[in-house]
């Protein structure tokens, strides 16, 4: 007697099912139920507008290096079209790379693997400490930037950053994108896709891995897919002699 | 009659040299507009060679600015009567030099429009900001110590206002070599050496370039250097040269016992091309080994010009020696992967190369022009040319302390 009434039942959370996937997907998140979710939003509410960033949160991030094809550059061209890094220039050593591919060798045993490198969002950020202006920043949710305003092109931060993660503007820009300001003269760096964080979505290169080799979300979060792994799994931070407690942290390195 | 034709061929004479520094000073300032206007893509630096051979003549007038007030310090600190007399023009070279290096720094940043906000916004923990109080800090103490030298009614006061101008060098040279002695993951720098090294450099690098100006000055008055003050001076120019060859020595042996670093010094004494050839030949060889020579050995040091000629290696050695440590120290990569064959789009792993711009290098050259005209003027207008009184000197027996 009820059969019908369950069927139409269903088709409707069929229906609700696919039409918060769908709208899910456009955020990059599924939606299951509420509060959980099939593949982890950023990890924290969305910001307004004029809000502070909350010091309660560690935006980090976890690269699997052993699923990160050497050949795949997925998480590069994302953070090059999100950023609006598109701009040729003649020297390569001049260009900006927010996030590049690193093929590694060990001459010991000849094992090689790869894997995206990029700002690492230091707790102890070096640049940080020697920038004469304060342009270098770590916002209060652990995000290293650049303040544009008063970045003076000293270039100090590049010297400082162990990680080769900075880049100097070299050429004048007639593209970018509007919501990620850069400018001639300024040095610039990965910002974890912050305009995206902000609205409660993860990074541009994290969304674009084919092989879901890199987590995002908030390390202070103990039910964090992030904090979880780093808890159960063995996670490296390049250069730890130097003791910069990285927001970035690999596997299989 | 003669006379009126001497100062007028003096006045031709200074209006051609400040000429001639002020085109070397426009060319520089119009390079830097260049650079300005079209970015730094036309300059041979990029993102591992950050800082180029801008840097290397800013760093070089800097050090070399705090490095000349020496002789002043010698003087009203050490109480060494030939110094004080050469104390005024130490002071005048001191901000003139400072002035062209700042100019030159500033004048290569990526925002050179925004030096108000390196002004008005200021980070505690930042070297960098740390020499923003320092440097405009060096030009108040030392006009003020080039005022009681210079005006009978300020004398009184010229002791301790030179005591403070030297502890104030001390400073600003310190904080110019921890620019490089903080910086945690390079090879090249992350030592407390480098500070203390930058100290005993600018002493050997400021008097050679004091030792120069003296004796152009001496020359275009036709006056000679009693031989005992030139004795003196030389004596004390080879003892700097030998202790910057100490440091520097001491430096890159530290360097080699660590194993972690054999790789960084191997690249930049044998194996880097360039860089080795410009630390043995430039400033080895020539820039101490030659130098020394000269003043050491009698006959050698007795040569009309020696002494002359001996501070200029010393320049030589002193640029060759900031090439190797500035540009050399970048072009070895980063080690982000110690002990791993590292390999990427932005050329990680891999030694980097880097020839300078021609817009660079006119930069760094404007700094020089800005440093001699300053200094050709300054000289023209005031009571710079240390004039000394040899009866006075030998028969209050400070010839000899």
């Amino acid at each position: 007697m009820n059969e019908p009434q369950d069927k139409s039942r269903r088709a409707l959370m069929g229906k609700a099912v696919t039409a918060a996937a769908v709208a899910g997907a456009g955020m990059g998140v599924a939606a299951i139920a509420p509060g959980l979710h099939l593949i982890e939003v950023a990890g924290a509410a969305p910001r307004t507008a004029g809000e502070a960033a909350s010091n309660t949160v560690r935006w980090g991030m976890l690269i699997d290096s052993t699923k990160c094809a050497k050949d795949c550059n997925a998480c590069v061209t994302a953070c090059n079209t999100e950023n609006g890094l598109v701009e040729p220039i003649k020297d390569a050593r001049q260009g900006s790379q927010w996030i590049r591919k690193i093929d590694l060798k060990d001459p010991k045993n000849g094992r090689e693997h790869s894997l995206p490198m990029m700002c690492q969002h230091c707790a102890n950020p070096p640049c940080v400490d020697v920038c004469p202006t304060g342009a270098s920043m770590k916002r209060a949710d652990g995000i290293v930037l650049v303040d544009r305003h008063i970045c003076i092109g000293c270039r100090y931060c590049m010297m400082a950053c162990p990680y080769k993660a900075r880049s100097f503007v070299h050429q004048p820009l007639t593209t970018q994108n509007p919501e990620v300001p850069r400018g001639i003269g300024c040095v610039e760096s990965c910002t974890f896709c912050v305009q995206r964080v902000d609205k409660g979505l993860k990074p541009a290169c994290v969304e674009a891995c084919p092989e879901g080799a890199m987590t995002f979300g908030d390390l202070n979060d103990p039910n964090s897919a992030i904090a979880q792994r780093i808890a159960r799994e063995a996670t490296t931070q390049v250069r730890a002699d130097l003791k910069l407690n990285l927001g970035v942290r690999y596997q299989g390195i | 009659m003669r006379l009126d034709l001497n100062s007028r061929l003096e006045e031709h004479l200074f209006y051609i040299l400040a000429g001639i520094g002020g085109l070397v000073t426009a060319v520089g300032m119009a390079a830097a507009l260049f650079m300005e206007h079209s970015g730094h893509v036309v300059t041979g630096m990029n993102n591992q060679i950050v800082w180029g051979m801008p840097h290397v003549f800013a760093i070089f007038l800097i050090v070399a600015a705090s490095g000349v007030l020496n002789v002043a310090s010698i003087g009203s600190v050490f109480g060494k009567t030939v110094y004080k007399t050469r104390a005024p023009l130490s002071g005048l070279l001191a901000i003139a030099m400072l002035a062209a290096g700042l100019a030159v720094i500033m004048l290569d940043l990526g925002r050179a429009d925004r030096l108000i906000v390196a002004m008005t916004h200021f980070n505690p923990t930042s070297v960098f900001g740390w020499n923003v109080i320092l440097y405009p800090g060096f030009f108040g103490i030392v006009g003020i110590y080039l005022w009681t030298l210079m005006d009978r009614r300020m004398n009184p006061y010229y002791k301790p206002a030179g005591f403070a101008a030297f502890i104030w060098r001390l400073l600003l040279t310190t904080g110019t070599g921890s620019i490089f002695g903080f910086l945690v993951a390079r090879q090249a720098y992350q030592s407390a050496m480098i500070a203390p090294m930058f100290i005993i450099m600018s002493f050997a690098w400021g008097l050679a370039v004091f030792m120069i100006v003296q004796k152009a000055m001496f020359a275009w008055n036709g006056m000679q250097l009693h031989p005992q003050i030139r004795s003196r001076m030389k004596n004390l120019l080879a003892t700097f040269i030998a202790a910057v060859f100490y440091f520097v020595m001491v430096y890159h042996l530290t360097n080699i016992y660590f194993a972690k670093q054999t790789a960084f010094e191997q690249f930049i004494l044998l194996s880097g091309g360039i860089f080795p050839t410009l630390f043995w030949g430039g400033y080895v060889f020539l820039g101490t080994l030659v130098p020394l020579l000269i003043l050491f050995v009698p006959d050698l040091s007795k040569i009309r010009g020696s002494v002359f000629a001996a501070a200029s290696l010393v320049l030589v050695g002193a640029f060759s020696l900031l090439y190797v440590f500035i540009i050399g120290g970048q072009v070895y990569p980063l080690e982000i992967f110690p002990g791993m064959d590292v390999k990427s789009s932005f050329f990680d792993g891999q030694i980097d190369t880097y020839t300078p711009s021609l817009p660079e290098i006119l930069l760094g050259l404007g700094g020089f022009g800005i440093a001699f005209t300053a200094t050709v003027i300054g000289v023209r207008v005031l009571k710079f040319l240390p004039q000394d009184d040899i009866h006075k000197l030998e028969s209050a027996g400070h010839m000899l302390d």
